[in-house]
C-alpha cells in the first residue's frame, strides 16, 4: 500500500517538475502511437469501406481474416517485423530496426485490422436503403462512398479510440522492434518494464499512471467530439 | 478534378522524398552502433553512465539492446550487432573459435552470489557454492533459474553439472525466462533461492527480502569481455564503430569510472576493472 502511495507521489513529482526523461518518453509514446493510428486509419478505412460495399468470391474469408486480425498478438507482430527488418533480412536495406519508424510499422500492423474491422461493421450497420437513396439522387460512386463514411463517423471515431488504445498500451512488439533505447525508442510501456526490472517500483508506477492519463486524455477528447454529434 | 499534370507532380514529389529519406538513413547508418549486452549491465545502471560518455567522445550513437548473453551472442553470429559486452566465458570461446568475432578483450569482473530468504530453510549460509546447491536440491526448496541462456544461466547450469544434479523438471526448480532484475523479484516473492550477479542484486536490494547466503567462492567469478564482430561473414557490420566501443571499454579513463561506479550509492564498487590483465590472474 505504501508503495502505491509512494508511486502516486512520484507521479505528481515527475509531472509537476516536468522531468526531462519522463517528458521525452511520454512525447515519444504519443508520437509513435499517434503516427501508427494515423497510418492504420489511412489503410483501414478504405479497406473496410471496400470490403463492406463490395461482393466477390472469398470476401467472407477476407472479412474473417480481418476479424481475427483484430486480436493479433503484439509479440507475434513484433517477432515477424523484427525478423524482416534484420540487417540481413528481407527488408534489411531500410536499416529501420531499433528506430521509431520500426515501432510505427509494427504498431500499424496491430491497429490496421482493428480499424478495418470496425469500419466494416460501421458501414454495414447503416440503413440498407441509404445507399439506394443516395444513388437515386444522382450521386456518383465516389460521392456515395463519401456520404456513407460521413454517416458512420461516430462508430469510426470508436475505431480511432480502439486503434490508439491498442497500440499505446502495447509492449511486446515495441520492445522487440524498438529495443527500448534511451531517448530514441524508449516509450512509456517499455520504460515501465525496465524500471520494474531495475527494482524502481515507484518510477514504474508513475510511468503507468502517466500512460493511463495519456490514454484517458486522448479518449476523453475523442469522446467529447463523438458525443457532441450524437443523434438525439 | 485530378489532372495528369497533378499526378506527374505528385509522383515526382513522392519519388524525391523517398530518395531523400533513404539517403539520410544510409548516410546516417555508419554513425550508429548496435551494442548487444546482458541485462546486468543495464539493470545495474553502468551503461547509463558509460554510453553517453562514449557517444560524446566518439560521435557514434549507440543502440543498446539489453538481452541475455546467449541472445546477444546469437545476434553477433547473425551480424545483427556490432559489438558485444557479455559474461559467458565458455560460450564466448566457442564464438571466437567459430570465427564470429575478431577480438575478445577482458573488461571487468564481479562475482555471482547465492541469495535467498533470511530464514534459510536449506541451511546454505556460509557453505561453498557446490554444497549450497546440494543442500537446496536435498531440501527441495524452490530455486529460481533464469532459464534464458544468459551468462548467469550458463554459470548456474555449469554449477549443477559440477555437482552431478540435473534440476530441470524437478518440482522445486522453476525457470523464469526473464532478465536478472525480474527473476530476483520472482525469487523474493516466492521466498526462493537464486543465483544472481552482485551488481544487479545490490541495485535491487532495497525493495527485496533476499539476503546474500553464499559468496566469495572462487567458482562464482563473473567475468565480462567485450567482443568485436567479424565483418568477413557480415559486411554490413559496423566494424569501426564496434572497435571504437571496445577500445573505449578498456581505456584507462573508462576503467577508472568502472572502478568507482556504485561506491557512492552502495558503499562498495559493483564491478572491478580488469583491462589488460591476463586471464590467468583471475584464475581462468
Amino acid at each position: 500500500m505504501e508503495l502505491i502511495l509512494d508511486g502516486i507521489g512520484r507521479t505528481i513529482a515527475l509531472i509537476f517538475t516536468l522531468d526531462r526523461e519522463v517528458l521525452t518518453v511520454t512525447l515519444l509514446s504519443f508520437k509513435i502511437s499517434g503516427c501508427a493510428t494515423l497510418a492504420s486509419l489511412i489503410i483501414g478505412i478504405p479497406t473496410g469501406v471496400f470490403l463492406a460495399l463490395s461482393d466477390f468470391p472469398g470476401r467472407r474469408l477476407i472479412v474473417s481474416v480481418v476479424n481475427t486480425g483484430m486480436g493479433l498478438p503484439p509479440v507475434v507482430v513484433g517477432l515477424f517485423v523484427t525478423i524482416s527488418l534484420w540487417r540481413n533480412g528481407p527488408l534489411g536495406l531500410l536499416e529501420m530496426l531499433y528506430t521509431p519508424s520500426a515501432m510505427i510499422l509494427a504498431q500499424s500492423v496491430i491497429a490496421a485490422p482493428i480499424v478495418t474491422g470496425i469500419t466494416i461493421a460501421a458501414i454495414q450497420n447503416l440503413p440498407s436503403n441509404l445507399k439506394l437513396q443516395v444513388r437515386a439522387m444522382g450521386a456518383t460512386k465516389l460521392q456515395t462512398i463519401w456520404i456513407l463514411v460521413r454517416e458512420s463517423r461516430l462508430p469510426l471515431l470508436a475505431a480511432v479510440m480502439a486503434g490508439f488504445g491498442g497500440v499505446i498500451s502495447e509492449v511486446g512488439a515495441s520492445i522487440m522492434v524498438g529495443g527500448n533505447i534511451k531517448g530514441q525508442t524508449r516509450v512509456l510501456t517499455t520504460a515501465t518494464v525496465m524500471e520494474t526490472g531495475k527494482g524502481n517500483f515507484e518510477t514504474a508506477i508513475a510511468l503507468s499512471l502517466i500512460l493511463l492519463l495519456l490514454a484517458f486524455g486522448v479518449n476523453y477528447l475523442l469522446t467529447v467530439i463523438q458525443q457532441r454529434e450524437r443523434p438525439r | 478534378m485530378i489532372t495528369k499534370q497533378m499526378l506527374t507532380r505528385f509522383t515526382t514529389l513522392a519519388a524525391t522524398l523517398a530518395i531523400l529519406i533513404w539517403g539520410t538513413t544510409v548516410l546516417a547508418a555508419p554513425k550508429t552502433i548496435i551494442l548487444a549486452t546482458t541485462t546486468s549491465t543495464q539493470d545495474s545502471g553502468l551503461l547509463d553512465v558509460l554510453v553517453p560518455l562514449f557517444e560524446k567522445e566518439s560521435g557514434f550513437v549507440v543502440k543498446t539492446i539489453s538481452v541475455g548473453s546467449g541472445q546477444a551472442m546469437k545476434m553477433g553470429e547473425k551480424g545483427e550487432a556490432d559489438v558485444l559486452l557479455v559474461h559467458s566465458p565458455d560460450a564466448e570461446k566457442k564464438f571466437m573459435t567459430a570465427g564470429f568475432g575478431t577480438t575478445r578483450r577482458l573488461v571487468m569482473h564481479n562475482d555471482f552470489i547465492v541469495v535467498g530468504p533470511a530464514s534459510d530453510p536449506a541451511k546454505v549460509k556460509g557453505v561453498s557454492a557446490t554444497d549450497a546447491l546440494k543442500c537446496i536440491a536435498q531440501a527441495g526448496t524452490i530455486f529460481i533459474s533464469r532459464g534464458d541462456n544468459s551468462g548467469t544461466h550458463a554459470k548456474e547450469k555449469g554449477l549443477w553439472k559440477g555437482v552431478g544434479i540435473s534440476p530441470e523438471g524437478q518440482k522445486w526448480y522453476q525457470e523464469t525466462g526473464l532478465g536478472m532484475g525480474h527473476s530476483l523479484n520472482v525469487a523474493a516473492e516466492k521466498k526462493a533461492y537464486i543465483l544472481a550477479d552482485r551488481a544487479t542484486y545490490l541495485a535491487l536490494k532495497k525493495n527485496m527480502a533476499l539476503e546474500i547466503l553464499v559468496e566469495g567462492d572462487g567458482k562464482l567469478l563473473n567475468i565480462y569481455h567485450v567482443l568485436e564482430i567479424n565483418t568477413k561473414k557480415w559486411p554490413k557490420v559496423n566494424a569501426a564503430g564496434g572497435k571504437a566501443f571496445a577500445d573505449f571499454m578498456v581505456a584507462k579513463k573508462t576503467q577508472d569510472i568502472i572502478s568507482r561506479f556504485g561506491v557512492d550509492k552502495f558503499g562498495e564498487p559493483l564491478f572491478f576493472p580488469d583491462a589488460g590483465k591476463k586471464p590467468e590472474s583471475l584464475g581462468l
